[in-house]
């Protein structure tokens, strides 16, 4: 039992070492091939990157995004409070904010503080401006539930006007609802794309590295050797490939962004904010760079194991 | 130690026949000269031993191994148990001389401590001490050949089988090959080899079994190949 674990132990040490050495002693093969994997593993990151600073941007325009409920005078505390607790209870909303008659006033002035005319009319009456409900909702898609609750008739009686998305602001929260759902969908497919792209080239660059040796492998398959001894070198020489290229298009997108950065000096470049971006990939480094050695070590063992199968069948005629 | 029961091989739809009814027996430790010219079988009577092909009829017994009852995926386990010697030398260009021959060892799962004990051992035999960190493009075709009979031999197979391992050396290189053959056949292993070289089956003087048109047409011990045809 020991003995039989020590020779698979023996057997695999061996394995990895033949494969490292292949790697070094066939280096300009391996130029080929990692040079495909890092271009391909790049792009994969870029458009990683990109997907989160699209999101990032959609989120913050979510944000801006809220409905206003304009409650009349006459509303009582009592009645007030229960419809907040109500609308906190909605699945759909975000937060709830409360604004009294004063600190709307407040905010108003603050707003129109060039206009003295307009300052000095209002100061001249008593508030005319209704206490108001801020309410921002997760999901943009899903506004309408919202919406049903607040034309329920109990809770519209408690209105002095109609919630504001019903007005012009509601065809803008259409808009940009529609606008991220593309935004997102085109982001995931773009990157599920050129994953099985790069996967597809890797494997051709890799298959051509191996047929290249396969007189290699005949020899070794005529001494005797296992499946698993012929095989196994090359998939630690493809992992480290793999590794090889998921350490360089993190090098490269790095350099990338922080060149973008220092020579463009501005912090986006449309709807892509380079200032986001930058910082996404700082605080999400380790995960990413471990995102693109999976990539990189997966499609490396998958391309490699499939492409020396043909040469290691014992198929006799 | 090597059993051909009237194996036959044919090729392809015409079945073009490259063995017939080939009936061959050999003794342990026995050296055998399988002759014969070009096209006339030996190769394919080799490539059947180490199962690069199977017979289309006949039964092959090797070592105690049945042909008939050997898997597929067992393979590597027989060609394990024989030592080959090819033509073309078949080393691999990646590995110094002495990787080439701690491959056949590592294979079977040899520690390196005996590996290194050993290695140097098969190179002093085959004449190549001090040449272990050369690469087989920095070798002459007659010192590759015996990198190839030393990778063969290093696991102490009970069989070796040597294809035309002269065919592609000068008469002195030729002759080494052939002197290091014999010494491993002195050691006890049973030796197969084939060749169309006249000079040497002439100064072995060793069993020959001569192949024509994928038939044995004559097998004679202590023979040289001119008596063999009278002349």
């Amino acid at each position: 039992m020991l003995v039989s674990l020590n020779r698979h132990l023996l057997t695999g040490l061996r394995i990895i070492h033949s494969g490292i050495v292949n790697f070094l002693r066939n280096f300009s093969l391996a130029i080929a091939a990692i040079a495909v994997m890092v271009i391909t593993l790049t792009i994969v990151l870029f458009s990683i990157i990109t997907n989160a600073a699209f999101g990032n941007t959609i989120a913050q325009i979510t944000s801006q995004v809220d409905v206003s409920v304009y409650l009349k005078d006459s509303d009582t505390t009592a009645q007030t409070n229960t419809l907040l607790s109500q609308l906190k209870s909605l699945s759909n909303v975000k937060s709830v904010q409360y604004l009294d008659k004063a600190l709307v006033l407040k905010q108003y002035e603050a707003q129109n503080a060039s206009n003295q005319q307009l300052l000095n009319a209002i100061s001249q009456t008593s508030n005319p401006l209704p206490a108001t409900i801020l309410i921002k909702p997760y999901d943009l898609n899903k506004i309408s539930d919202i919406k049903t609750f607040l034309s329920k008739p109990n809770i519209a009686n408690l209105q002095s006007n109609l919630p504001s998305y019903s007005g012009e602001r509601e065809v803008a929260i259409n808009r940009i609802t529609h606008a991220t759902n593309i935004l997102r969908e085109i982001g995931v497919v773009a990157v599920i794309a050129f994953t099985i792209v790069c996967a597809l080239i890797i494997f051709n660059t890799i298959q051509m590295t191996i047929f290249n040796r396969r007189d290699e492998i005949q020899i070794m398959r005529l001494l005797g050797a296992s499946k698993t001894f012929i095989r196994g070198p090359f998939i630690v020489e493809s992992i480290i490939y793999g590794i090889v290229a998921a350490v360089l298009s993190v090098a490269i997108i790095n350099a990338a962004f922080a060149a973008a950065s220092n020579a463009l000096q501005a912090s986006s470049l449309g709807l892509l904010d380079i200032g986001y971006a930058n910082s996404y990939f700082d605080n999400y480094f380790l995960k990413l760079l471990s995102i693109q050695l999976l990539i990189g070590v997966l499609i490396g063992v998958s391309s490699s194991y499939i492409a020396t199968r043909r040469y290691l069948k014992f198929k006799v005629r | 130690m090597i059993l051909l029961d009237r194996v036959t091989k044919t090729y392809g739809k015409a079945r073009n026949i490259a063995l017939d009814r080939i009936t061959l027996h050999v003794e342990p430790s026995e050296f055998v000269i399988v002759v014969g010219q070009s096209g006339a079988g030996k190769t394919t009577l080799l490539r059947l031993l180490t199962r690069e092909e199977r017979p289309s009829s006949g039964k092959i017994i090797v070592g105690g191994i049945d042909y008939d009852k050997l898997k597929d995926h067992n393979i590597p386990l027989l060609r394990r148990k024989i030592g080959v010697v090819f033509q073309d030398f078949k080393l691999l260009p990646n590995r110094n001389v002495f990787e080439n021959i701690a491959f056949a060892l590592e294979i079977v799962g040899v520690s390196s401590k005996e590996i290194k004990h050993t290695v140097p051992k098969v190179l002093e035999i085959v004449n190549l001490k001090g040449k272990e960190k050369r690469m087989p493009i920095e070798l002459s075709g007659g010192e590759r050949q015996r990198v190839a009979i030393a990778r063969a031999i290093v696991r102490q197979p009970r069989i070796l089988i040597a294809d035309e391992p002269t065919g592609n050396l000068d008469p002195k290189h030729a002759w080494d090959v052939i002197k290091v053959l014999e010494k491993i056949n002195r050691y006890g292993t049973t030796v197969l080899l084939t060749t169309h070289n006249q000079e040497i089956v002439n100064k072995l003087k060793r069993r020959v079994v001569t192949i024509s048109n994928g038939k044995i047409i004559g097998d004679r011990a202590n023979a040289g190949y001119k008596e063999e045809n009278g002349s």
